[in-house]
């Protein structure tokens, strides 16, 4: 380096520092405005988070496939191991669901008979997407998943996503070949339901751990533990009669809910298009102020 | 002597791996490993890479790519815009603010500093999504977050300094 060079990187290093300081307070502002605007404009980002999701999707959907085929592959072992006890279990429920069945095909044939009479509007048919789950948030304080289908699979915001076991929550924000799944568990997640058996009405709502709670009761009434829980369809959002979880827990800190369906095990799952966008418009109409 | 313009691209597509390798860690974190729990409590990888990087190489980290690595976060596991970012930036502020005190200092020091700082992230993070969220949100999984953290970052370390090694020397 000769002289000049020198001289000039004296003067240069100063102004480089404190550029670099100004730029890392600007970042740090600019950080700040952003969780500002997403806490007062919920809906902001939703477009960019989606398009982002989609941009990563494709990587995701291939990274995950091979953890699959492992889990898949110990999974395959486990039951081997147990493939007697499985049997006997097996057995006995199937005795026990055949029952179940004639006793449902009996309540079938009545339920069509009375509707008949009755010229009762059956709820809308319900269609689903099958989807692959290829993204788990991954962290303590949100429980999101991303999905591999989009709108072009005929994902939209609101849908109710589900295993054989029940609920296991709904489509936060939708992008062309993906989609986030947010869980019963997230905090931001309520879900209308009714106590099956006393058809009173709640709100499951998520903690962020591993149980819910039930809220929003009525005054009154009091949950007690092996009360199931099943979606009410208020708001239009959900089909109503989907499995929720069941009450687990009731204290005087509130009433814990136990979810049927277990996350963190989830390959594939049913994303059941209700026909209805329920979701959206009370969301719209209420950040516009008016009631519904 | 000037260096060739093949030199250059060389050295540029180098001095962009540390982000790369922390944008992979991103990825790595949002894959699903379908085992019970594990979900809430997967270490926080990319908080190992800000800090090391910040560290060790800061000039090949700067505040921008620590930015769009803290945006990138919070898109893909779909925390509100900004609270990544915002942890992000605190530590590669506080790692550069201590980076003379860690200069020539053993590893277990370095490491001893990532645990304060992650337990500081972590708490940072909790305390903005409760004020976000107007309640208190449960802290147990960040706990055994935090621990893993912890226990993976000498692992990453041992690779990222291997990596540097191998193509970020300074020539």
């Amino acid at each position: 380096m000769n002289d000049r060079e020198r001289s000039i990187s004296r003067i240069a290093a100063p102004i480089r520092t404190f550029a670099q300081r100004f730029a890392y307070i600007g970042l740090i502002v600019t950080a700040a405005a952003l969780v500002l605007v997403g806490k007062m404009e919920p809906a902001a980002y939703e477009r960019a988070r989606a398009q982002v999701t989609d941009a990563v999707a494709p990587i995701l959907d291939v990274v995950s496939r091979p953890v699959e085929v492992v889990q898949d592959m110990i999974g395959e072992g486990r039951t081997l191991l147990d493939l007697r006890e499985e049997n006997a279990r097996l057995r006995a429920s199937h005795d026990r669901l055949m029952q179940w069945q004639s006793i449902a095909r009996k309540l079938e044939t009545e339920n069509k008979a009375l509707r008949e009479l009755l010229k009762f509007d059956v709820a809308p048919e319900t269609e689903s997407v099958s989807a692959r789950v290829i993204g788990d948030s991954g962290g303590a304080f949100a429980r999101t998943m991303i999905l591999n289908a989009g709108t072009r699979a005929g994902v939209s915001k609101g849908q109710a996503v589900i295993t054989g076991a029940g609920l296991v929550g709904r489509i936060q924000e939708v992008g062309l070949r993906s989609s986030r799944l947010l869980l019963l568990a997230d905090l931001n997640s309520r879900i209308p339901v009714v106590i099956e058996s006393s058809r009173v009405r709640g709100v499951v709502a998520g903690t962020n751990g591993e149980t819910l709670r039930l809220v929003h009761l009525p005054p009154d009434v009091v949950a007690a533990p092996g009360d199931r829980l099943v979606t009410s369809g208020h708001g239009g959002a959900l089909p109503p009669g989907l499995p929720v979880g069941i009450v687990s827990v009731v204290s005087d800190a509130g009433v814990e809910v136990e979810p049927f369906v277990d996350p963190s095990r989830l390959e594939i799952v049913q994303v059941l298009d209700f026909g209805l966008d329920g979701i959206i418009e009370f969301k719209s109409s209420r950040s516009s102020g008016k009631t519904k | 002597m000037k260096p060739s313009f093949w030199h250059r691209v060389d050295r540029f597509a180098r001095d962009l791996t540390p982000f790369a390798l922390t944008f992979l860690l991103l990825v790595i974190n949002a894959i699903p490993f379908h085992i019970p729990g594990f979900a809430q409590v997967v270490p926080l990888l990319s908080l190992i890479g800000i800090y090391f990087w910040a560290v060790y190489r800061p000039d090949l980290m700067p505040a921008a790519a620590v930015f769009l690595i803290g945006i990138l976060h919070d898109f893909i596991t779909g925390l509100p815009l900004g609270v990544s970012a915002l942890v992000f930036l605190a530590v590669q502020g506080v790692a550069i603010a201590q980076r003379s005190f860690f200069s020539g200092k053993s590893f277990v020091i370095v490491w001893f500093g990532f645990i304060i700082v992650a337990a500081g992230a972590l708490l940072l993070e909790w305390l903005i999504l409760s004020l976000l969220s107007g309640q208190f949100i449960q802290p147990h999984s960040a706990f055994y977050q935090f621990g893993l953290t912890v226990a993976l970052f000498p692992v990453l370390s041992w690779l990222f300094t291997r990596w540097q090694q191998a193509f970020l020397q300074v020539d």
